[in-house]
């Protein structure tokens, strides 16, 4: 599907804004917008389970910190060059997605939210427990950077290229026949078994395509911090991508990445104030349970067309 | 593996594995209590378990060591869960009960970030042991008169967990399938419309399980007090324990997670034995081992497709 030319526009204005951020001179803002980045991609690799095909995981936070750990310990432990490690970083997200994916879609929502979360406190735990690889809980410190993109404009730019490409990878498969089927089965898991669809299958295809992106963003912020902690691993890092792609809208493609966008950016804001960022994550999601389930995009939609319907 | 051949040891850890699946069985009975009826599993279980181990310790704390302090406690602690669950469910998830199972699941999500840090603002971040009651502290001596070169003796309090773990299953087995109430709550569970067509009152069925499954995890908290370190963080554990229970045993199945509990008990306290360090491992072996012959549990019964 063509992208509405609304939609193309906006993408990109961004883009050519971003690639102007170094250029403000702030360093401040180059490593923001770096951050960002790297949650937006997180957020829209969750959402091809949510948005796409309707199961929420509660630790999706697993594949981003397999792949941030793998980067990590490959390029520093094992001075694999970066083109290497970083695939084989991707790669082992993936394939770990695809084993607790096995089991977790063989399942209903609520042994699947279950599920998620379970196993992705094994990962915690594994990362937490396993010294000598992982370095516990006082994290994989002083990653190897190659020297190219070690540096916080070069890193940037790196980032900027490798996001936009697994976004436009993600918007591809999204929107191909795959994706068109996945929200199919979402909608309506028996009818679309019955149009011979292997729903089963297609879910965990999805949840093999999520894992495998969030890995590419555990990847890039292993490097982007020359380190990986466990908290990357823990339940709160699941509770805030997914808090992101609802504060955006799962129903959009684009909507996670703003919802990653303004989260963050809350995010920065609110600890200068308080340590407890939970409280405040409890209550947007509390506000967008309650009052906006469809995201700040579809908030959007929704004024527009009253505007519309009172224009 | 040597100690696998001492006989006092292998008695020790058979006992504590029996007391530690029973604690853990008061806990997640809570949770599939509340998930039969209301169909919501609720992630604030293990936070509801640490307020409860928390309100414990303050209590005890206060009374110094008066006799009947521990209990005072245990007993503050479930009331405690109890007023805190009323709220959530009648303030809040009340209204999302005709939405997506989904919106429950995330709204008790934010439950627990919201009460983490709220145990956060009340009890700070430190460590806190509760003392072992008056009367409990000693121990029993199993060796029955044989003479053995070292008596065969077991913790008064752990072993009081053994017998109270079976007491509260018999129970619980007993009002839901012998009272009107009970009766009721398992109507809940199979026909909420027909349940309501029938003239019972349904939204008061489910605060009343709501507040009692709470009111376990609560009790489960305060009951696990003197056996570990109260501290922040202790949420997480137990309900990853509570969701392997459930997981291993069936949804829904007062009996699958009463063996579900044992189950892991035996896991975590032999496996600790023989993988020092990764009897976690050996938990999750198991669970996946069960999800790939019974996926629905032991006990568990096949959700009806929601579509």
């Amino acid at each position: 599907m063509a992208m509405p030319r609304s939609t193309a526009v906006v993408v990109a204005l961004v883009l050519a804004g971003l690639l102007l951020v170094p250029a403000l001179g702030s360093n401040y803002l180059v490593d923001l917008s770096t951050e960002i980045l790297i949650y937006m991609l997180f957020a829209l690799s969750l959402n091809v389970l949510i948005g796409y095909s309707g199961n929420v995981s509660f630790g999706h936070a697993a594949y981003f910190a397999i792949g941030g750990y793998t980067c990590a310990i490959l390029l520093t432990t094992y001075e694999w060059p970066l083109l290497l490690a970083f695939p084989a970083a991707v790669l082992l997200s993936g394939l770990a997605a695809a084993f607790v994916g096995y089991f977790c879609v063989k399942l209903t929502d609520i042994y699947f939210a279950m599920l998620t979360l379970a196993f992705a406190m094994f990962v915690w735990a594994v990362a937490f427990k396993w010294r000598d690889m992982t370095g516990g809980d006082d994290g994989f410190v002083g990653v190897t950077v190659p020297a190219l993109i070690d540096g916080r404009v070069p890193y940037f730019y790196f980032t900027l290229v490798v996001v936009s490409i697994s976004i436009a990878l993600l918007w591809v498969i999204c929107h191909s026949a795959f994706g068109r089927t996945l929200v199919a089965v979402r909608e309506n898991r028996t009818r679309a078994g019955f149009v011979g669809v292997n729903t089963r299958a297609m879910r965990h295809v999805a949840f093999v395509v999520a894992g495998t992106f969030a890995g590419i963003a555990g990847a890039l912020l292993a490097m982007y911090n020359h380190g990986m902690y466990v908290e990357s691993a823990f339940w709160t890092e699941s509770a805030q991508v997914l808090i992101m792609t609802l504060l955006g809208g799962m129903y959009s493609f684009f909507g996670p990445a703003m919802g990653a966008a303004l989260l963050y950016l809350l995010n920065v804001f609110t600890i200068q104030y308080t340590e407890y960022w939970p409280t405040v994550q409890g209550v947007i999601l509390l506000i967008i349970l309650l009052f906006v389930p469809e995201g700040v995009v579809g908030l959007g939609q929704k004024i527009r067309q009253q505007l519309a319907k009172a224009g | 593996m040597s100690m696998l051949t001492n006989p006092t040891i292998v008695f020790l850890q058979f006992m504590n594995s029996i007391s530690l699946g029973m604690n853990l069985f008061i806990i997640a009975a809570g949770l599939t209590l509340i998930f039969g009826v209301l169909r919501v599993i609720n992630f604030a279980h293990g936070v509801f378990f640490m307020f409860g181990a928390y309100v414990c310790y303050s209590v005890v704390s206060r009374m110094a060591e008066t006799a009947g302090g521990f209990w005072l406690g245990v007993i503050a602690a479930g009331a405690a869960l109890a007023v805190i669950a009323f709220v959530i469910e009648r303030g809040l998830l009340h209204y999302l009960y005709d939405k997506e199972h989904l919106m429950q699941l995330l709204f008790t999500f934010a439950i627990v970030l919201i009460m983490g840090d709220l145990a956060k603002m009340i009890w700070g971040t430190d460590q806190y042991s509760v003392p072992k009651p008056e009367g409990l502290k000693g121990a029993v001596d199993f060796s029955f008169g044989a003479d053995l070169a070292m008596p065969l003796l077991y913790p008064a309090y752990p072993l009081m967990l053994c017998v109270l773990g079976p007491v509260v299953a018999i129970g619980m087995w007993l009002v839901l399938s012998k009272t009107r109430w009970g009766r009721v709550i398992r109507a809940a569970t199979q026909d909420r419309e027909m349940l309501a067509a029938l003239g019972m009152n349904v939204p008061l069925v489910y605060t009343a399980v709501f507040v009692a499954g709470s009111a376990l995890a609560g009790i489960g908290g305060a009951l696990a007090a003197p056996r570990v370190a109260v501290s922040p963080g202790m949420d997480v554990t137990i309900i990853v324990e509570c969701f392997i229970i459930v997981i291993i045993g069936g949804l829904g199945s007062l009996w699958g997670s009463f063996l579900g509990a044992l189950i892991l008990g035996f896991v975590n306290s032999f496996g600790i034995m023989i993988f020092p360090n990764w009897e976690l491992v050996l938990s999750y072996v198991l669970m996946l081992l069960v999800l790939l012959w019974r996926p629905w549990g032991l006990f568990g019964q096949p959700e009806a497709d929601g579509h």
